[in-house]
């Protein structure tokens, strides 16, 4: 034992480094660690990021040159720190807090000292700039907003965060990428690929020339330039009508499923989250919970949907066969469940598709919804059949729209009722709200609008988008250029856009009528309700209208969803008729109206619930 | 006897490896050293110049070796290591300080590490001491005075700091061991060094469950005409609590942060993927830096001149304590287990030289320079590789450093002329 003592420790030591020295260098290694060599600076070589266009080919977005001030920790020399505040029109407090914390990020690598520069300022620095050792001035290029509207709909870029660092390994600390909107769905489009140089350093980080003579190395790939759906005219027209109100507008063209606007109210200037005073309006504008300027609600506020809805379940019915055309129904000034009696201001009397329509019968269609269920045997099977129409239509579903958020909305199946009310225990009784759009149904404005696509197009529809052509090429994506068919024969729509074109002609709407231009609607007004204090509370009624035009070759389809502005006529079936005739026309021959719905606010409504006191709902303050 | 005939019966298979070893060693602190600037070879100015300058008088301390009569290492032994005592003490009144440590004299054109020194000094008083016919090693006297002639150098040096090179004197514990020292000494030590580890890894609640556990499972599978001295099985199971104890207590009240930062990062204490980042920018920097170095290399290697970490300086100390990692980086597995392979079998040769010397003398000193090469060896290698904690001290024959080469080729060379005279014994 005392011989081979020391013998075997030796051999079992060598055994021990030759597996930890296979481990590190076999199986460890990867050929790819240029990514974390310290050894070998990457120099960066940023492509300018695509332009953005609308579907005309106006100018959305494009680039402006800014300037960083640039610093070196360790190359600073001593300065006259006082001069230098005055030209960077910086406090000394804050310059020294910068230096500080650019030499806790590392003293040898630049980091931003002060974060761009306007034009005139760089002018006035470039100058001096030499007697400063250590500090540089970086170009970079900003995005530009050739609109102040549409800032939901392009997004905005920032700097990445750990997370898409994590996330994604073509980033690196500092550069920017897409957040919202278009910028952030199409990123990769309109970023490009930086290009990549290799630079071997030696022991005092000085550059001692290209690694491996630059075979490694690779050249930027430009940004592509995409154009939108968006209509730039149309989007900006539809912003100004939204001022002072709340709510969303989504437009369509129903022969491509192209989006034609996308207009969320209350709106904010692209310019606001760009240059020096980012991070400053992007808190005010974000800490807005209120009005809530950031949240997308063409694409996010999920509603009831309201009277429009009464379309789809006439079209639902006329495909059962549970009514024909002609088949009538009695109103009595509303209808009963059980022995409770629910409203109806259409007047009363005998109701069919089309007049069921364009009185927006609320009797009519409850006894119709009645008839679907009562076609099946059981309840569970005529709710199947409901919502696999209904979803037909792209409700209660992603829609699948290339933008980067989206909400399911909500078509309540048996299983939905089952949790809720237990099982069988609920009949159509409990549910006859949805027949006329309320209960349980949640609709999204884009949502809406493609389910008048749907009906303007008789029984198909095309996935709303957003991209129109990149680098001037159209999309040929079959996702956005083939149809979706509804589950609705083509025959059964016509009686009930006759019905849609009469609200325009006679019925709740004619009060938006456009000369020259036929339309075919349908107006909502969906109730609502809060809760302040924890209390239950009725507010006043969404505004709801859905249309398109021109009947017989439909050019838009549109929604439009106006937060508690009461009737679906007063406010989003004006806004609607005054932007299909913007876009149908070119121009607006009712200025009146124009002016008349570009003043009107709704603010007053909207601080009724934080006023603390008693209100008043559905007043008529014209 | 003539110089010739000792050159004739010379071990030159060991001579082979030393010499591929100072090579390679020399190869790389030139690709860890040299700058665009100052491509030379012959440059004294820079470091692998001066290793280079060392290199040659190495060569000619081994001729020097080679002639002086045989008997003059046995016989000035006790000498040696009286003068080496004093030059040790004499660091603190007259020694120069560098990096924080007093362990050099300023000689002028270089300066002397009497640490180096005193390991040749203290492997041949060691020897001498063991051989002396009235040295029994089972004797409890015999043996505390053995280990006092280890433990004198390494209390001078601790102080300087330099706790590493005070380690490495008590590899001369191997020599003791081949020559009686009961294995159970050895047992002690392996166990005291298994119960610090798992106390710091595991906590010490989970080492006492665990001993309970396996001592009711030695219970239940004994077999029943088995009996087990019960009090003395109580009082090691009481001692390894109460040392697992001390250990917690020791690590957390005695020893400094810096320390407990070495063995933290050794035994992998931190799993939070954040603080790990921290750690890797400070007190692991020096591993994390040479482990990734390492790997980097790969099978093959970036080859001479081309490893950019080494390029970089990124690994501190890379031609001296790290060289091991521009090996790994420019030569990869294959230069990094040449390495390993050439000291294994060094030391086997080295082993098996010992074991066939007639004279006991040379014997325990042949041992002696096997356990000091061989724990540099371990320590160095494993600290670069990642699996022992950091501890400062050179890899023989390859690290930057005069004293260091100069005495590692005495210490090898006075073994090989010992063992070149082994047939003609004159005692």
């Amino acid at each position: 034992m005392k011989r081979i003592l020391l013998s075997s420790l030796v051999v079992l030591i060598g055994i021990t480094f030759l597996g930890r020295l296979s481990y590190l260098q076999i199986f460890s290694f990867s050929p790819d660690q240029l990514t974390d060599d310290p050894a070998i600076k990457k120099i960066y070589d940023y492509p300018e990021r695509g332009y953005i266009y609308d579907r005309n080919g106006k100018l959305l977005v494009g680039n402006d040159p800014a300037y960083d001030v640039m610093v070196i920790p360790r190359e600073v020399k001593p300065l006259d720190t006082l001069e230098f505040c005055n030209l960077l029109n910086l406090d000394k407090e804050k310059f020294v807090k910068q230096l500080k914390k650019a030499r806790v990020y590392s003293p040898r690598l630049p980091s931003v000292l002060v974060h761009q520069l306007s034009k005139e300022d760089y002018g006035r620095l470039q100058e001096k700039m030499r007697k400063y050792k250590g500090f540089y001035i970086q170009k970079r290029s900003l995005r530009y907003y050739d609109t102040k509207s549409a800032a939901n709909v392009l997004g905005y870029i920032s700097e990445v965060n750990e997370r898409d660092l994590a996330k994604n390994k073509y980033y690196v600390q500092g550069e920017l990428t897409g957040r919202t909107g278009v910028e952030k769905q199409y990123e990769e489009i309109l970023r490009g690929r930086k290009g990549v140089q290799h630079i071997q350093k030696d022991r005092f980080n000085r550059d001692i020339g290209p690694y491996k003579n630059g075979t490694l190395d690779t050249v930027p790939e430009q940004g592509k330039q995409i154009s939108l759906t968006i209509d730039k005219v149309l989007q900006e027209y539809g912003e100004q009508l939204m001022v002072g109100k709340r709510g969303g507008i989504v437009a369509l063209e129903p022969s491509s499923g192209e989006i034609l606007s996308m207009i969320s109210g209350p709106t904010y200037d692209p310019a606001l989250l760009v240059g020096r005073q980012r991070s400053k309006n992007y808190t005010k504008l974000y800490n807005d919970t209120i009005a809530n300027p950031t949240w997308d609600r063409s694409i996010l506020a999920q509603q009831p949907p309201g009277s429009p809805f009464k379309t789809l379940n006439a079209l639902i019915a006329l495909q059962e066969g549970v009514i024909e055309e002609n088949t009538t129904i009695r109103c009595y000034n509303g209808f009963y469940v059980g022995r409770s009696k629910k409203g109806c201001h259409c007047g009363g009397g005998l109701r069919n598709v089309n007049s069921g329509i364009y009185k927006s019968c609320n009797a009519y269609f409850a006894g119709t919804f009645r008839k679907i269920y009562e076609k099946y045997e059981t309840t569970d099977e005529g709710m199947d059949v409901w919502e696999k129409h209904m979803k037909s239509f792209g409700l209660g579903n992603y829609l699948g729209y290339d933008l980067p958020y989206g909400q399911k909305g909500r078509i309540p199946s048996k299983e939905y009722y089952d949790k809720w009310y237990g099982d069988n225990r609920w009949s159509s009784s409990y549910i006859i709200s949805n027949s006329i759009g309320q209960g349980e149904i949640l609709a999204t404005p884009i949502q809406l609008a493609n389910m008048t696509a749907a009906i303007a197009n008789r029984g198909h529809y095309y996935t709303p988008h957003i991209l129109k052509k990149i680098e001037g090429e159209a999309i040929s994506n079959p996702k956005y250029t083939e149809p979706k068919h509804t589950t609705i024969d083509r025959k059964h729509f016509e009686p009930v856009i006759q019905g849609m074109a009469d609200v325009y002609r006679k019925g709740t709407a004619k009060w938006v009528q456009i000369p020259g231009i036929e339309i075919a609607g349908k107006t909502g007004t969906a109730e609502n309700f809060t809760k302040i204090n924890g209390v239950r509370k009725q507010l006043t009624d969404h505004s709801v209208f859905v249309a398109f035009a021109p009947v017989n070759n439909p050019k838009i389809a549109i929604a439009v969803y106006i937060e508690n502005g009461y009737y679906g006529s007063r406010y989003a079936g004006h806004i609607a008729s005054l932007m299909i005739e913007k876009y149908v026309k070119g121009t607006v021959t009712r200025k009146d109206l124009e002016k008349r719905m570009l003043e009107k606010t709704l603010e007053h409504e909207y601080a009724k619930p934080y006023s603390g006191e008693e209100f008043k709902i559905n007043e008529y303050v014209w | 006897m003539s110089g010739k005939s000792v050159l004739k019966r010379i071990d030159w298979l060991s001579v082979l490896f030393y010499f591929t070893l100072v090579l390679i060693g020399w190869l790389n602190i030139y690709s860890s050293t040299v700058t665009e600037a100052e491509p030379q070879i012959f440059n004294f100015n820079a470091l692998h110049g001066k290793q280079l300058f060392f290199a040659g008088a190495s060569v000619l301390a081994i001729l020097l070796v080679l002639a002086i009569e045989v008997n003059f290492y046995e016989r000035f032994s006790s000498l040696f290591y009286l003068i080496a005592m004093i030059i040790l003490l004499g660091l603190y009144p007259f020694g120069k300080t560098i990096a924080g440590a007093t362990s050099w004299y300023d000689l002028g054109f270089f300066n002397l590490q009497p640490s180096e020194l005193a390991k040749v000094a203290t492997a041949l008083a060691l020897a001498k001491y063991l051989s002396d016919i009235q040295t029994d090693i089972k004797r409890k006297k015999h043996q505390f005075y053995a280990l006092l002639i280890l433990t004198i150098p390494a209390i001078l040096i601790i102080p300087q700091p330099d706790p590493g090179s005070a380690l490495v004197f008590f590899a001369l514990i191997f020599v003791l061991f081949r020559e009686g020292l009961p294995l159970y000494y050895l047992g002690i030590l392996f166990l005291a060094i298994l119960i610090f580890v798992a106390t710091l890894k595991f906590g010490t609640l989970w080492l006492i469950a665990s001993i309970i556990f396996l001592t009711v499972l030695f219970f239940l599978i004994k077999k029943k005409s088995f009996k087990v001295p019960i009090i003395p099985f109580a009082v090691v199971l009481v001692s390894i609590i109460l040392f697992s104890l001390s250990v917690n207590f020791v690590y957390n009240s005695i020893f400094e942060q810096r320390h407990r930062d070495r063995f933290g990062l050794w035994l992998r204490l931190e799993k939070d993927p954040k603080k790990l980042e921290q750690i890797r920018k400070t007190i692991g920097y020096n591993t994390y830096q040479s482990e990734k170095a390492i790997e980097s290399g790969g099978l093959i290697g970036k080859g001479f001149l081309e490893g950019t970490r080494t390029k970089g300086d990124f690994v501190p100390e890379q031609h001296s304590d790290y060289i091991f990692s521009t090996i790994g980086e420019e030569w990869g597995f294959l230069g990094t287990s040449l390495v390993v392979l050439t000291f294994t079998f060094l030391f086997l040769r080295l082993i098996h030289l010992a074991e066939r010397q007639k004279n006991p003398f040379s014997r325990m000193y042949g041992y002696g320079v096997v356990s000091i090469l061989f724990v540099h060896f371990l320590i160095n290698v494993g600290m670069v590789i990642g699996i022992l904690p950091t501890v400062g001290i050179p890899l023989p024959f390859m690290s930057y450093g005069g004293s260091g080469l100069l005495f590692f080729t005495i210490l090898l060379f006075i073994f090989l002329r010992l063992d070149a005279n082994r047939l003609k014994e004159s005692i």
